[in-house]
């Protein structure tokens, strides 16, 4: 992965610029010695790390202007982390750079349920959102995998999605407001309690900016109240085609679920070895899931039941209990680690229609054999998110690299039947230099020039999202 | 007046515009700072592009009317989540809404709590910034987090950073059926307080309204519940128990009695054809009631309590009479004069303005599209 040169006059003055950010924090809140910054030389994609100068790790919005300043005035690059659960590299650091980590901040502030809402510092985790919410039947929607590790700043700057996301949206579908301290440290209050923008609306924008426009260290977030109860009905048929039009007559059929899960046969087999579900060996598998009174969950499963047995299944299973909806669910769960077990693997989240599934399922397998790496497939079917799991030998020379030449090569076949690069993930470094294979040059441009506004130096962030060369191409006109 | 026919056109008009030009979908909704400009209409570029009933999604040029698209969902038994306002009865106004300037204004309706803005229905764009150059962003899948999200950006954006040119959607299945629980003669206060209540129940209220003089003159707080026949009923039978302190609480299950009262609401009934300016503001509910009270006059109140629409006398500066408060208001319905004197939007801080008119500038260099339409420093 080709990264900047880190600036030489930044790195040879690394002792003032560690001194200036020790006098603005807590002497705790600064790590500079080498073992200790190692700590942050990578996130959740471990295949790239780089050690950065230094770490910071402020408590409040203040101490977040300070640094943020002092960097700015030095021309520091400062990369934003969460809790550095990013699957692309989104928190990678530069040598030259700064990591400003959130993890300190993760108080509530503020809990309004006759209003709906919840304000956090933006280090809070995203299931402890919801836990602090709980207690009054309400949850916080966006439900990423990574839930119980990964921060709400982070969830913001990759507008994470999740399971349920078919009724509940995504992170900027849930986020009314934030404070946000830009790179030269000035604050500023977008959103709030109340809905929608009343000018341009720059909270949509900043969500899904990847840390690239400002460091978000308070949210306001939707809560909602709990569903009075959730089943699920796993079924399962002997063609990925059949299993497509089958989600396809779900949705057309009026009932909306709140989830649809995808597995495929190897991702089937992989499961049930490891966690014994008691999946049916089948070619494709669907989970179910719908909310409701017990009345009215068993009408939409009836709805559901009738529809898919239209299509032969090899096995229908509605869930009528706890126990067996956990049952149900294991083996979904558990999907990562299983393939995990097998071998190291690397996990896409391009997204395709719906009605290209069949085909994009046949051509993934096809490239499995000519690249000679197993692949298996979970995926959110509602809404199109793929999430093939390749899989590779770390310890083998090459395999990383065809590995990654095979990622990349389903993810153009995404863009390609109309999808995109990345449904949940964000582009980080991983998928940087696929960009081109999306966008134009001017729609790129256009993206760009968003950043040229919010951090007209370039320093939050740097070398993510768009390719390097298209990057410095840009800066280099614009100036 | 220019009348591209495809974004090329578009482009073209775009690029060789001598001076402001000033956008047109179907011309129904003259809202903001009026714009001296040369009439670029993209009503030229229509027609419903792609629609996939399975995938929930559909793609249309912009200038498409907004009743081709709902008529093709309908087809399907689908439907545009948010629930888009039609503001010609309001606005005195005749033509045909177009889904482009649906998106340009952002409009939404009551159902806008439950299911979000036209802003969250919007996966995909494509325009033309001030320079000419044709942009896309987003696409035509629900899920994409590829690259900045320009797709909120443009939503609300009243043609100022570009114009639109092919507008995506997520769409919702249909309903089956709908009921509405009424509560009769209830304060601001205490219909904020019930609505409140319902809304944080889980059973799914798609509209809460009220009005302090209803479609027979009374107070009335109106409660939404959409789905399933059996569903409605029992959630409407649940929403009963729960705000049985609210004393006179009726239920409505008439669909067509439903459908209209709630048009009524989305689309500002009360207020059409009488005299004054309409202002509508957005707030945290409840704070709802303190702003109808501080704008005195008379107010709808939809998205429970958080959206208050105000009808004032004539010229009046609602954001002087609110004084101070979290959220925004704009200025809907006024004469030009009014609207040329009055800040349209909501003026904000200086760092955030500064913000708003840096993007100006990086997406119309010249100051040509809708120039000052939301305010700004070209004023």
């Amino acid at each position: 992965m080709e990264m900047p040169i880190p600036n030489a006059s930044v790195l040879s003055a690394k002792a003032r610029i560690v001194a200036r950010l020790k006098a603005a924090l807590p002497g705790d809140a600064v790590i500079d010695a080498p073992e200790e910054v190692r700590a942050y030389e990578c996130d959740a994609l471990t295949a790239y790390r780089c050690p950065p100068l230094a770490a910071v790790l402020p408590s409040s919005t203040q101490e977040v202007a300070a640094v943020l300043k002092i960097c700015h005035d030095e021309g520091v690059p400062v990369v934003p982390r969460g809790a550095g659960t990013s699957l692309a590299g989104g928190a990678l650091p530069t040598a030259d750079s700064v990591i400003l980590g959130v993890a300190r901040m993760n108080e509530v502030l503020e809990t309004d349920y006759d209003n709906r809402f919840i304000r956090v510092q933006s280090g809070r985790t995203n299931l402890s959102v919801t836990g602090a919410v709980e207690e009054e039947a309400f949850f916080y929607a966006p439900d990423p995998s990574s839930q119980l590790a990964c921060a709400i700043a982070g969830n913001i700057a990759m507008n994470s999605g999740g399971a349920h996301c078919l009724k509940y949206g995504v992170t900027t579908n849930n986020l009314l407001g934030v404070t946000m301290v830009l790179m030269d440290g000035t604050v500023v209050e977008i959103g709030g309690a109340h809905l929608d923008a009343g000018g341009l609306d720059l909270l949509g924008v900043i969500c899904g900016s990847e840390g690239q426009l400002g460091v978000v260290t308070e949210a306001t977030l939707r809560i909602l109240p709990k569903p009075e109860g959730a089943r699920p009905v796993l079924i399962g048929y002997d063609s990925n085609e059949v299993a497509g039009e089958c989600v396809s007559d779900i949705i057309k059929a009026g009932v909306l679920p709140v989830a649809i899960e995808f597995m495929d046969r190897p991702c089937i087999r992989a499961t049930e070895a490891f966690a014994k579900a008691g999946y049916p060996d089948c070619e494709a598998l669907l989970i179910v899931e719908v909310e409701g009174s017990e009345a009215e969950i068993d009408a939409q499963l009836g709805v559901i039941s009738q529809i898919a047995r239209k299509h032969n299944p090899v096995e229908l299973r509605e869930s009528k209990s706890a126990e067996e909806s956990a049952r149900i669910w294991l083996g979904r769960k558990s999907a990562f680690g299983a393939m995990g077990q097998i071998n190291d693997y690397m996990c896409l989240d391009g997204t395709i229609p719906v009605s290209a599934l069949p085909l994009v399922l046949r051509r993934i397998g096809e490239m499995s054999k000519e690249y000679g790496l197993d692949v298996g497939n979970v995926f959110h079917a509602g809404d199109g998110n793929m999430h093939p799991l390749i899989l590779f030998d770390a310890n083998k020379p090459g395999d990383l690299e065809k590995c990654e030449a095979f990622g990349a090569d389903i993810l153009k076949l995404c863009v390609e039947v109309g999808g995109c690069l990345t449904g949940e993930h964000g582009v980080g470094i991983e998928k940087r230099d696929l960009m081109g294979s999306q966008f134009t040059g001017p729609d790129m441009a256009a993206q760009m020039r968003v950043k040229d506004v919010f951090d007209p130096k370039w320093l939050l962030n740097p070398a993510k999202v768009f390719p390097l060369s298209v990057s410095e191409a840009h800066r280099s006109f614009a100036a | 007046m220019l009348s591209p026919v495809d974004e090329q056109d578009l482009s073209e008009a775009v690029a060789g515009a001598g001076g402001p030009l000033r956008i047109v979908g179907g011309g129904t909704r003259p809202v903001g700072r009026p714009v001296a400009g040369e009439v670029l209409s993209v009503a030229g570029l229509s027609g419903i592009e792609l629609y996939e009933p399975g995938a929930l999604t559909i793609v249309a040029k912009a200038g498409t009317p907004l009743a081709e698209v709902e008529a093709a969902l309908a087809a399907e038994n689908q439907r545009l989540p948010f629930e888009p306002m039609d503001l010609r009865g309001l606005l005195g106004t005749s033509g045909e809404p177009t889904i482009g300037g649906v998106v340009a204004a952002n409009v939404s309706g009551p159902r806008r709590i439950q299911a979000g803005a036209c802003r969250d229905s919007l996966i995909g764009v494509r325009f033309v910034d001030g320079r000419g150059t044709a942009v896309k962003n987003g696409g035509r899948v629900m899920k994409n987090v590829t690259g900045y999200d320009l797709v909120k950006l443009m939503a609300g954006s009243y043609g100022t950073l570009g114009v639109l040119s092919e507008v995506a959607f997520k769409v919702l299945p249909g309903v089956e059926t709908r009921a509405c629980v009424l509560l009769n003669g209830l304060s601001n206060a205490d219909a904020v307080a019930a609505m409140s209540k319902a809304l944080g129940s889980p059973f799914e209220v798609s509209g809460a309204a009220h009005s302090p003089a209803g479609m027979d003159g009374h107070p009335v707080t109106m409660l939404r519940l959409e789905g399933f026949a059996d569903s409605v009923t029992y959630r409407a039978g649940k929403l009963r128990e729960l705000l049985a302190d609210y004393g006179d609480i009726s239920v409505e299950t008439d669909p067509d009695k439903v459908l209209a009262g709630w048009n009524w609401v989305r689309d500002v009934e009360p207020f059409h054809g009488r005299a004054g300016d309409v202002w509508r503001v957005s707030v945290k509910p409840s704070d709802g009631p303190e702003i109808a009270a501080r704008a005195g006059g008379d107010v709808l109140m939809d998205w429970g309590g958080g959206l208050v629409w105000a009808l004032v006398p004539e010229g009046t500066d609602l954001r002087a009479d609110l004084g101070t408060f979290s959220g925004h208001a704009t200025l809907i319905r006024a004469s030009e004069e009014t609207r040329a004197r009055l800040p349209v939007f909501q003026p904000e801080p200086a760092p955030v303005a500064a913000l708003t008119e840096g993007l100006r500038r990086q997406f119309d260099p010249r100051d040509i599209l809708n120039p000052s339409l939301m305010g700004g420093a070209s004023l």
